[in-house]
C-alpha cells in the first residue's frame, strides 16, 4: 500500500522535473525559462522527496521516522530557498539590463 | 533603470516597522522570552538532526543551542513578543495549505505549456506593477516569495514605496485578482488586515 503511494509520488515528481527540463529547453528567453526552472523543479522536488519519505517509513521505527522528518525539513528549506534564488537571478538579469522577450503582437499594442 | 538608494530604503523600513510595533513592555522579560523561543527551536532541530537521546548528546545539544541562541539573540526574534509570534505562526499554518493548492494548480498550468506543441504561441510574457498595502518586512517577503513560488509569476523587485514588479508568463497566471487575493490572505495570516 505504501509502495503504491511512493511510486505515485515519485512518478508525479518526475513528470514535473521532465516538464521543467522541457520548459528550460523550449521557452524563448531567460525570464520565461526561469519560470520553468525555478518552480516546476520545486514541486518536483516536493513530490519526489515526499515519495522518499513515505518509502523510508517502512518498517516504521524511531530511526526511520527521524529520517523522514529530516527529508521534510529539507523540503521546507527548498521552499524558502528556491523562490529566493529565482528572484535573485531575475533581479540580476534586470540589473544587467536584459530586456524580457515580448511577443510581436503584444509589442505593437 | 533608476538605482535603488539602499540607505533610504532601510531607514524607510525601520520607520514603518517602528510605527507598527508597540513599544516593548519589560526589556528583560522580552529578552528572556526571545532567548527561550530561539533555544527551543534550535534544540528541537538538534534533537531531530542528531536522533540520539542519551544524556551526553542531549546535554551537548542543550549547551550549544543555548550558546547559539545567546549569540544570535538580536537576530532571530528581537521583539520577543510571544502573542504576535504565536498569531503569525497560526496564520502561516492556515496560509500554507492554500498556497500549496495554488502552487499545484499553476504548476499544472505551466507544465501544460511546457509540453505543448508550440509553447511560444501560448505564452504572453509581460511585466505587472502593483502597489501592495502590506507593511511589515516578513509579510512582504512572504508575499514576494509566494508570488515567485506560484509558477507563471516571478517577483522582480519590491521597492521602498511597496511597489511590487512581477514578471508574468501569460495572462492567466498574471491575473490581478489572484494576486490581490494572495495579498489579502498574507495580510490576514500576519494580522495586518483591517
Amino acid at each position: 500500500m505504501l509502495d503504491v503511494l511512493t511510486v505515485l509520488l515519485t512518478l508525479g515528481g518526475l513528470v514535473f522535473f521532465a516538464g521543467a527540463t522541457m520548459g528550460i529547453l523550449r521557452f524563448p528567453d531567460f525570464y520565461t525559462r526561469l519560470h520553468a526552472a525555478g518552480k516546476l523543479d520545486t514541486l518536483g522536488a516536493l513530490l519526489t522527496m515526499a515519495g522518499l519519505a513515505v518509502y523510508n517509513l517502512d518498517p516504521f521505527s524511531m530511526a526511520t521516522l527521524l529520517t523522514s522528518l529530516k527529508i521534510g525539513l529539507a523540503v521546507g528549506f527548498i521552499f524558502i530557498a528556491s523562490p529566493t534564488a529565482t528572484h535573485a537571478i531575475v533581479d540580476a538579469g534586470v540589473r544587467a539590463g536584459l530586456r524580457p522577450w515580448v511577443k510581436q503582437e503584444d509589442e505593437q499594442q | 533603470m533608476k538605482p535603488i538608494d539602499l540607505e533610504e530604503l532601510s531607514t524607510n523600513r525601520r520607520e514603518i516597522l517602528q510605527a507598527t510595533q508597540p513599544p516593548p513592555k519589560n526589556p528583560y522579560v522580552q529578552k528572556g522570552l526571545s532567548l527561550g523561543i530561539s533555544f527551543l527551536l534550535l534544540f528541537g532541530a538538534w534533537v531531530l538532526l542528531s536522533g540520539k537521546f542519551d544524556a551526553f548528546h542531549l546535554s551537548l545539544g542543550a549547551a550549544s543551542s543555548l550558546f547559539v541562541a545567546w549569540i544570535s539573540r538580536d537576530l532571530l526574534f528581537p521583539s520577543g513578543d510571544v502573542a504576535t509570534l504565536a498569531r503569525s505562526m497560526a496564520g502561516v499554518a492556515a496560509y500554507t495549505p492554500w498556497l500549496l493548492l495554488q502552487i499545484v494548480k499553476s504548476n499544472i498550468h505551466v507544465l501544460r505549456i511546457a509540453f505543448a506543441r508550440n509553447p511560444e504561441r501560448l505564452i504572453h510574457p509581460h511585466i505587472i506593477s502593483m502597489h501592495t498595502k502590506l507593511k511589515g518586512e516578513i509579510p512582504l517577503v512572504t508575499f514576494a516569495n509566494s508570488i515567485t513560488l506560484t509558477p507563471g509569476t516571478i517577483t522582480i523587485q519590491v521597492s521602498a514605496g511597496n511597489e511590487v514588479r512581477i514578471h508574468a508568463l501569460d495572462y492567466t497566471t498574471g491575473d490581478m485578482d489572484a494576486l490581490r487575493e494572495m495579498e489579502s490572505r498574507v495580510a490576514r495570516a500576519f494580522g495586518e488586515s483591517d
